[in-house]
């Protein structure tokens, strides 16, 4: 029927409809996409279900997605996911507070003394380099199994990105605009809110969007090492008695937590660098 | 007539480590006179641009004096504008937001400078484009915001580095001829520094023509003809003869046509 319509010369009758349905048509262009993902989810999700139920896999090996979406339901349900997500973010969210505020400030130190930067440089590379797994043993014998020992983790993981971007952002500013503010009889700080900053922004949100999913990375990473609580807790608790179901449950979640900060900060950097998006 | 920008034997010498020292510039003088509009004329590399930086402050000079209004230039000042090559404009300002900078960093009364950066806007043709972003204008709409941008904080003196180097032929005339426009409206001090001859020949009142290695001055031209010139004018006999003239003093300096120098 579709083919045929098309084939078939339009009529004065079948003009006037085609033109009607306009609008419509182009809202389903833009759902096309959405549509097209949540029916790959539906197919694969049918498939590994199928699978499960025709080879007999034990939910204790590999369970169904059947089983993960009750296990989902009954964890957000009874409170305990909806808690454990709230420690968790709350680590993500401060943590990278804390770490990007630090590297904002490190990298306006940096930028401003050439002495600083040939000194501290050296020192935050060294850190970096170290693997953050390692260091969270120390960081929770020093400042134990509650929420701190995860905040500073997080925070010494999304320093690094935000402070890198920052200088690179500060060093690049138009020689033309600098010198512009100058001419103004622009003092330093001025040039730094007028021209510096600004133009540093695009860089700064390049290096949140790295440290925020970096942030989710080192907060189970922390919980995993030594927590009481919050998702990478149940993972690991999940784990240990072996309920599959609950383990896919918190890994979609966590997931879903990754995607859903990454693009906050996609839409912020859109409002805030608007200037950016069209050059 | 009160001098409004004074050269007085000024040298501008580069030195980098290991290198023989560059003479930028080499003993000017030049006196110039309120609302007169000059054009420096020259080859690239010829100075006329470090002597725009010296009357800025952005660059100190190694001997001589320079005056504004009667004070020494030592660091940048209040009552200078300046133009670039490129319009220079922040992306994420809007073209009044732009325009308004030089009040914003020198703290002047938001109202007044409003009213003056509407009236300055609407003057350059760009009523109406208040609210769009630089991005949104032509290369010549951009470069008229960077002129008005001089003028907001009502300098005395405005200082042009190759403002329409950067335009097509077609937008530059048509640049040339609004600048006029502005300046008759608003009576500025203006050194333009240029190295297209026909641009100063139709814009200034006095052409002064620059050689380069060292740079130095080696003619200071007057341009009687009145106000406004339009195009037309360049193909007059008064202006081939100017042009001529300036000519003649670079081939001399040179000793073989300035081949940089557009016709």
């Amino acid at each position: 029927m579709a083919l045929q319509s098309k084939i078939e010369p339009s009529l004065s009758e079948g003009e006037i409809e085609a033109a009607r349905p306009l609008r419509s048509a182009r809202f389903v262009r833009r759902l096309r996409p959405v549509v097209e993902v949540l029916a790959s989810v539906v197919v694969v999700m049918s498939v590994w279900e199928m699978v499960i139920r025709f080879f007999d896999v034990q939910p204790f090996i590999f369970p169904a997605p059947s089983a993960v979406l009750a296990s989902l339901w009954s964890g957000l349900a009874s409170g305990k996911y909806i808690f454990a997500l709230g420690v968790t973010l709350s680590e993500i969210l401060i943590g990278c507070t804390v770490g990007t505020v630090a590297g904002l400030l490190i990298a306006a130190m940096m930028v401003s003394s050439k002495l600083a930067h040939r000194v501290v440089y050296p020192w935050i590379v060294g850190v970096q380099t170290i693997p953050k797994v390692a260091i969270a043993p120390l960081m929770l014998v020093w400042f134990g199994f509650g929420i701190e020992s995860k905040i500073l983790i997080v925070a010494l993981t999304s320093m690094f990105p935000v402070m890198v971007n920052t200088i690179a952002g500060l060093s690049s500013t138009d020689r033309d605009q600098v010198a512009l503010l100058r001419a103004l009889c622009g003092s330093r700080l001025q040039v730094l809110r007028y021209v510096q900053l600004p133009a540093a922004l695009p860089y700064i949100f390049a290096g949140l969007n790295t440290a925020i999913v970096l942030a989710v990375i080192a907060a189970i990473v922390g919980e995993f090492v030594g927590s009481r609580a919050g998702i990478g807790f149940l993972i690991l608790q999940a784990n240990f008695a072996l309920d599959l179901a609950a383990v896919f449950a918190l890994l979609t979640l966590l997931g879903a937590l990754g995607v859903t900060l990454s693009s906050c900060v996609r839409m912020v950097e859109n409002r805030v660098c608007f200037w950016n998006r069209r050059n | 007539m009160v001098a409004s920008l004074e050269f007085k034997d000024v040298n501008l010498t580069y030195q980098v480590d290991g290198r023989a020292p560059v003479n930028a510039v080499c003993g000017v003088s030049l006196s110039i006179g309120d609302g007169e509009f000059v054009a420096v004329v020259g080859p690239s590399g010829c100075g006329k641009s470090s002597l725009l930086k010296l009357a800025l402050g952005l660059e100190m000079k190694t001997g001589g004096t320079i005056h504004i209004g009667g004070d020494e230039v030592e660091k940048p000042r209040r009552d200078v504008g300046v133009v670039f090559q490129s319009p220079v404009l922040l992306p994420w300002r809007t073209i009044l937001q732009n325009v308004l900078l030089p009040a914003d960093v020198l703290k002047l009364p938001k109202a007044e400078a409003s009213r003056n950066a509407m009236d300055l806007l609407a003057l350059a043709g760009l009523k109406g484009f208040e609210e769009a972003y630089p991005h949104e204008l032509s290369g010549g709409m951009q470069q008229r915001a960077g002129i008005v941008r001089a003028l907001v904080h009502d300098p005395r003196v405005l200082l042009m580095d190759e403002p329409f180097a950067a335009l097509d032929a077609l937008t530059r005339e048509t640049m040339s001829i609004e600048l006029q426009r502005i300046w008759m409206a608003r009576r500025k001090t203006i050194v333009f520094v240029t190295h297209n001859i026909s641009e100063a020949v139709l814009l200034a009142d006095r052409i002064v023509v620059m050689s380069a290695r060292p740079g130095r001055i080696i003619s200071d031209l007057q341009n009687p003809e009145p106000r406004p010139r339009d195009i037309r004018f360049l193909s007059q006999p008064a202006a081939s003869e100017l042009s001529g003239k300036i000519r003649e003093s670079l081939d001399r300096a040179y000793g073989i046509p300035a081949r940089e120098l557009v016709a």
